[in-house]
Order: structure tokens, then sequence, then C-alpha cells
């Protein structure tokens, strides 16, 4: 283990931490733009970060088993809190486009949704994760058996989505467009990848230890 | 047909000469502290840019009689891409850009081609005017800017007769505009905008120095840039350096880069939706946090139809967008 290991009494502290922590950003920029504090456009700005810090949860729920695979470091205990704070943000998203942007003009948003690819794709996969959330209890993990991975690979048309979301929303794609939809891509390339690495890291481990069976001892 | 009459100066409100004439001293010795803080340290990256400093005009009797932008609003929430893509950018990461000394250079189709130091445009005749400004972003804002007739300077350069379009160009100085470097360049470089010989001319058209009474910040298109209130605000080019006479229409940024989604007019029109969003309503900026913003129906030509309709007659807007 390269890092010292969370001694096992302090994970479900550290899960609730999670959720205190990945929950500031909203609430602080919430705060902000209530009490007039926030310069410029600050509708907009509230609901471009809450799409954004949606995006970074998304890429680092994706990051779990990539570095479990590749490092040796298991956090899957922190993936479940790591994805509902993607929803929580996404949901956070529509719900200020909803009522600080559009003031709850049903019809206005009926027609972005329709009308608009950008926001088309978005509310897709706003509407994909909801079964995901829905979903991320123990009680429907034992429930669905095998197909609660097969609905929760949902993650990767959402994350897609997401990023297509973002990059079509702008009006030229610059850095930071680049930047989340190049992690998003590389991250669900890795699931195409991995068994590949899997194999060949197993093959490895066991032609190494072949070898070392094989060589005769000197004594 | 309602026309334009400029209200006439009362004497109280001109700026004694003395005063004017310093001005431009406390202007000069900037530039010149200025150049003199780098020349030892030769590092083009230091931080010389002047801050906006206080500027006198004439008022100019254009107001809409609409709450001003709170200034804080209106020089920190910029598009100035050069700075970089964020709203924030152009106030954040514009402290390197030294707009001083300045000239345009005015070149193509003119009977006298010539260049224009800050002095030579001051002296064209700033007033104040405060305008509507809609950006292509369906938000808007309320400006008191300063600045002097884009029409002045173009008598200055007899425009010969076949000319028919100005075209504008931005600064590139990497060195000082952060998002002029680096990998990644969303834009072209430089900035490239055009107008219509008779839209130029237009009495409502100006190159604005300054606004709030101050000079131009860095993150607003210090030290000159084009104010064309019936436009989107993409059209208003900032930084310029450069403006060219031709008989052709002449490339614009945003047109080349996505046709159908900015087209050369950028005329404010509430019945043309951008494709990805509708242009109906407005946002006007201006404090008070989530609920102080306020909707409201945008207006054809930014409520200057009665004065700039007529340059359009017998065109298709939708068309020509």
């Amino acid at each position: 283990m390269p890092l010292p290991a969370l001694p096992k009494r302090y994970h479900p502290a550290s899960i609730w931490a999670l959720y205190a922590v990945g929950l500031l950003p909203a609430v602080w920029t919430f705060y902000l733009g209530a009490t007039g504090q926030l310069i410029g456009n600050p509708v907009k700005i509230f609901e471009h970060l809450l799409g954004e810090w949606a995006l970074r949860f998304m890429i680092l729920t994706l990051l779990i088993s990539p570095i479990r695979d590749v490092l040796g470091i298991n956090w899957v205990r922190y993936r479940r809190a790591l994805g509902l704070l993607a929803f929580w943000y996404v949901a956070m998203h529509f719900l200020a486009y909803m009522v600080l942007d559009k003031r709850l003009a049903i019809d206005v948003i009926v027609e972005d949704v329709f009308k608009r690819w950008f926001i088309t794709i978005g509310m897709a996969g706003f509407v994909l994760l909801i079964p995901l959330a829905l979903t991320s209890n123990r009680w429907s993990i034992r429930r669905l058996g095998p197909g609660w991975n097969k609905l929760h690979r949902l993650i990767y048309p959402i994350a897609a989505a997401g990023a297509l979301h973002y990059c079509l929303s702008v009006k030229v794609i610059g850095p930071e467009q680049l930047i989340y939809a190049g992690l998003i891509t590389i991250l669900i390339a890795w699931r195409l990848v991995r068994r590949h690495y899997m194999d060949w890291k197993r093959g490895k481990r066991q032609s190494s230890s072949e070898l070392a069976s094989a060589i005769p001892r000197a004594d | 047909m309602r026309r334009y009459r400029p209200t006439a100066i009362p004497g109280s409100e001109i700026t004694p000469e003395a005063s004017y004439l310093q001005r431009r001293d406390i202007l000069r010795l900037g530039a010149a502290g200025g150049l003199a803080l780098a020349a030892p340290l030769a590092s083009p990256s230091l931080s010389i840019a002047a801050e906006p400093e206080p500027l006198a005009a004439a008022p100019g009797g254009y107001d809409p009689g609409e709450e001003l932008t709170p200034e804080a609003d209106a020089t920190s929430y910029n598009n100035f891409y050069e700075f970089g893509t964020g709203k924030g950018d152009p106030k954040a990461r514009s402290g390197d850009f030294n707009p001083r000394p300045w000239s345009i250079k005015v070149d193509g189709m003119v009977g006298k081609p010539a260049e224009f130091d800050l002095d030579a445009l001051m002296a064209l005749g700033l007033e104040e005017r405060t305008y509507r400004m809609r950006c292509v972003e369906a938000w808007s804002m309320v400006i008191p800017w300063i600045g002097f007739p884009l029409a002045a300077l173009l008598d200055k350069v007899e425009p010969q007769g076949s000319a028919k379009y100005v075209a504008f160009e931005t600064i590139v100085r990497a060195q000082e505009m952060p998002g002029q470097r680096g990998a990644f360049q969303p834009l072209d470089w430089p900035y490239v905008e055009g107008l219509r010989l008779d839209e130029a001319r237009h009495p409502l058209t100006i190159m604005a120095m300054g606004l709030y009474g101050k000079t131009l910040p860095n993150q607003n298109g210090a030290p000159v840039r084009l104010v064309v209130p019936w436009k989107y605000g993409f059209k208003g080019i900032k930084s310029i350096v450069r403006m060219t006479l031709t008989e052709e229409q002449p490339a614009s940024t945003w047109n080349r880069l996505a046709p159908n989604e900015y087209g050369f007019y950028a005329n404010v029109n509430p019945a043309v939706d951008h494709p990805r969003w509708s242009q109906a309503k407005e946002n006007r900026i201006g404090g008070g946090g989530f609920f102080g913003s306020n909707e409201r129906p945008t207006l054809p030509f930014n409520g200057y139809g009665d004065e700039v309709a007529s340059l359009y007659d017998g065109m298709d807007l939708t068309v020509n967008f």
C-alpha cells in the first residue's frame, strides 16, 4: 500500500465527511448568490458551477475502479457517495435552470428540451441518472442481483452525455471543455481495454512466480 | 421618423481647457512611468497596466432613461477571449496588458491613410452617451460610454467613393494576453470585425475610450473599442489597432467560426433565435443576487429601430441576421 490505510472504524465517518465537503461548493455559492455577492450574472454563475461540479463528481466516480486496477488502492467505499453527489449536482443544476433561470416558465423549458440539442442531451442524462440514484442502496443491489451491474453501466452513456452537453452549450470549445470531455473519454475508453490490462497484469504476476519456482536453488 | 438632434452643451458642462490639457499630461506621465519601470527590468509580463483614470467628456445627448448597470458588474462580467473564455477572466487576467502608448492605423480605400495616437483620437471630440448593450448570450447592460463618433475619424481619412465596408482588427500581443498563448486557442487571432460604411458612419456608432467617467479598463477593451448599440455585443471589437476601408465585405471572427450562429450584421433581433437559445428575452445584469436580475423582452435593433431600421430597408433580416 503506497498510502497509509484509514483505520476501518473511520470509514463510515469519512464517507459522511465526503458528502458534507462535496456539497459545500453548492451551499456556499447559493449563499453568495442569495445575498447578492455574486457579481455579474449570479443565476448563470450558480447554474454553471453546479453543472461543472456534477461533471467533476462524475469523473471521480469513474476513477474509482481504474485506481483500484492500476494502483491497487481500493476506494470503492466512496463510489456511492461520489455517484450520488454527481446526481445531486445534476439535479440542482436542473433546478437552478428551471426555477432561477427560466422562472418556472414550463412552455419555455419544454421548447428548450425539444428544440435545443444540448439541452435535450443534458436532460436525457439527468433522466437516466434517476434510476441509478434510486437503486443506490443495499436493498436494491440484493434485489436486482446481476441486473444491478447492468443497470449501473448506464453511467457511461450518462457521463458521455454530460460531456457533450457541456461542449455544445458554449459558444466555442475552450480548454475547460476539452479537459472534461478528454477525461471522460479516457475513463470510458479504459473500460474497453481494462480486461486486456488485467489479463496482462495477471499473466505477468503468474509468469514471474513460475519463473521463481523454476530457478533451481543454488545451495 | 424621429431624427437625431444633438443636445446643446451647456457652458457649465464644458471642461476647462487647463484641466483638459492636464489630463493628457497625466496620461503621458503614466505611459512614461510605465516605460521607465519596465525598461530596466526588461520583463514584458511585468504588470504595468494603468488604472482607469478620470476622463472628461461633453454630454452626448443619448440616455435611454434606464437604470445604469452597476459599474462593478460592467467591469467584471466580460467577454474578451484574448484574456480567456470565462466571464471573469478578462478582469482577472488582463493585469499585464499595457494599452499605452497606442495607435490605430487606418488604411485601405482612403484618400489619406493615417495613424492616430490616443491624443489624436481624443481630439475627435469625446462625448458621454448611455447605451443599452445586448450580448448575443441573452444578457444586457446599460452603460455610460465615453467616446467619439466613428464618422469623425472616417472624415479625417477621406474614404474613397468605392469603399463600402470598414474592417477592424484587435491587437495581437500574446505576451500580455494569456488567452492568445498556450496549446489551445479557441479563436484565430487577431479578432476581426466589420461594418458596412453607412453603419460605421451612423451617428449612433462610436469608438469608446471610457465608461463611467473613466478611461476604459483593460477588460472592457482599453484603450479604444467599437460600440454599435443596435448590434450584438460581439460586434463591439476591443483594443483596436487597425481599420481598413474595403470594397468587399470583410471577415468577422464569430461569423467565420460559426456562420449558422453569428451573422455579419448581427443586429439585435428578438424574432431570430440563436440556434441554441432564444433571443426573445434578455436578462438585465445588475446587482441584487439571484432575485435582482430581471428578465425583459428584447427589442428589435435593441430599441434603436427608429434611428437605424432604415439602413436595412428591403433586406430580409432572417437571412441577413
